[in-house]
């Protein structure tokens, strides 16, 4: 036995030099838009590692990951698709596949990777490997609020024609079923992360409106209508985003449109259960991965500011100033940080949920989204 | 002070730069509320116009707002559109935020870039 046990050690220490394990459980990669370029993270050295440039508009851009959390798919604003490998740091696909584009989906099941467009406006879904298109699902609309939804199913939402689609790939030819009448102008949706409930938010009128995704034929819920009533509506300077489903508890909570409000619904019975007044318009309500807490960024001209919700009491409990324009938040997985992208000060700005105590600032160039790769096992994400 | 013509934009006196700078100041902040800032609102018009049109203007929810685009319209038509938006659809007055002379700004640079 002896021989053998001596070439077994040799040969896992040859491995090991061979091959330098890289780990990507604690990485993230945020958008910088003005340069089309995307910077590679570390949550816990909370260190810039990499920039990767060549991703084209990434104004408005998004994210998801692959399963294994090597691969990035990167949804530019001029319809770009790049797949990245975190790993080697480098893009290994790209396609520009529409003119226009807004976000994207990634398969339970890792295989497909859709992409919604304003032009031509739709749904095109393509091979999570090689990038090859796999279908093309033309809405006649601007399509926004693409999920992925259990069962190998796309789920999207047509702002000029107030009309959801559900794209069944599990069978093939894929099963498309439409459900109209979910409402004026809906500007973004998300997925619950059980994967039941699909929300969309109406800009054209005052409300959201639910899809229950466990019945056999879903049919339009209406949440919160007319919620803005006898209230005089504010010019929206930015359409807010639905990401990140605020679940708090029983409840979860949602920016209000036009309103400087975020609103509280029960998630059972989709019924309101609160309202906190805000500083400004809501773009984002983001609930800490625990539950506990709200964080609220706010749309120009208020966008310097961040709000902290005590979802006990649905107080705010903290208020400060990051910098000039703050676009996005990302929670760490459990929630005991948050980096926050401030755009106009090219910093991103990494504090302690608890003590609010800043912890670090890393440079970065015009920052928005900040993507986390814990993202990769989360439905909606 | 208060009858000095001057804006931001304007080149101080080669033969009187300290003055000239002094000036400039004092006009900066005599007329913060008025003046032009030119890189402010291109700023302006790429972040927060395009968020909705595209940072690089060519359309999002909102329509193609390029030059070549836009070579139709009267460009009083364009700063009425930006000051008070567009009723029924996502475009928001944005008077509360801007000077009429503001938007005029904006709305001559829209149609032609290269000139501002």
């Amino acid at each position: 036995m002896k021989p053998f046990a001596l070439a077994l050690v040799a040969a896992l220490w040859a491995g090991t030099a061979a091959a330098e394990t890289i780990a990507t459980g604690d990485l993230g990669l945020v958008i910088e838009r003005a340069t089309g370029s995307v910077l590679l993270v570390d949550q816990s050295d909370r260190a810039a590692l990499a920039r990767i440039e060549g991703l084209g508009d990434l104004s408005h851009a998004s994210l998801v990951y692959s399963p294994d959390e090597r691969f990035a798919y990167v949804f530019g604003r001029d319809g770009g698709l790049t797949k990245l490998d975190i790993t080697t740091r480098q893009i290994v696909g790209r396609v520009v596949q529409s003119g226009n584009a807004i976000g994207g989906a990634i398969s339970d099941d890792g295989r497909l990777v859709a992409v919604s467009n304003y032009e031509p406006g739709g749904v095109r879904v393509f091979d999570a490997d090689t990038l090859e298109m796999v279908a093309d699902l033309p809405t006649g609309g601007k399509t926004i609020g693409l999920v992925d939804a259990p069962g190998r199913r796309f789920v999207f939402t047509v702002w000029d024609t107030g009309e959801s689609w559900i794209a069944d790939f599990s069978q093939t030819p894929p099963q498309i079923t439409t459900i109209p009448g979910m409402g004026k102008n809906p500007y973004d949706a998300l997925i619950t992360g059980n994967g039941r409930t699909y929300i969309t938010g109406l800009f054209g009128e005052d409300g959201l409106t639910a899809l229950d995704l466990w019945s056999e034929a879903p049919e339009p819920i209406r949440v919160l209508p007319g919620y803005g009533r006898g209230e005089q509506e504010m010019p929206v300077y930015k359409m807010p985003h639905l990401e990140g489903w605020a679940l708090t508890g029983r409840e979860f909570v949602l920016p209000a449109v036009g309103h400087s409000q975020v609103l509280w619904i029960d998630a059972d019975t989709l019924t309101e259960t609160g309202r906190t007044q805000t500083y400004g318009q809501p773009v984002f309500a983001m609930a800490r991965p625990d539950g506990r807490q709200v964080w609220v960024n706010f749309a120009h001209p208020l966008n310097d500011t961040i709000q902290v919700i005590d979802t006990v009491t649905k107080e705010v409990i903290h208020e400060f100033k990051p910098g000039p324009a703050v676009l996005h938040m990302e929670f760490t997985p459990r929630g005991h940080e948050i980096w926050i992208s401030v755009r106009d000060a090219n910093r991103i700005m990494i504090y302690d949920t608890r003590t609010f105590e800043k912890l670090r600032e890393i440079e970065a160039e015009s920052p928005s989204g900040i993507f986390f790769t814990a993202r990769a096992h989360k439905t909606g994400l | 002070m208060d009858d000095v013509p001057l804006i931001r934009t304007q080149k101080p006196d080669r033969s009187a730069p300290a003055l000239a700078l002094t000036m400039l100041f004092l006009a900066t902040t005599a007329f913060a509320a008025d003046a032009i800032d030119p890189a402010a609102l291109k700023r302006l018009v790429q972040q927060d116009c395009g968020s909705c049109h595209g940072l690089t203007l060519k359309g999002g929810l909102g329509p193609d707002l390029r030059a070549e685009s836009l070579q139709h319209y009267d460009p009083e038509v364009l700063t009425s559109v930006i000051l008070d938006g567009i009723p029924d659809t996502a475009m928001p007055p944005w008077r509360p935020l801007m000077t009429e002379e503001e938007a005029e700004w904006i709305a001559r640079y829209l149609q032609n870039p290269e000139g501002k």
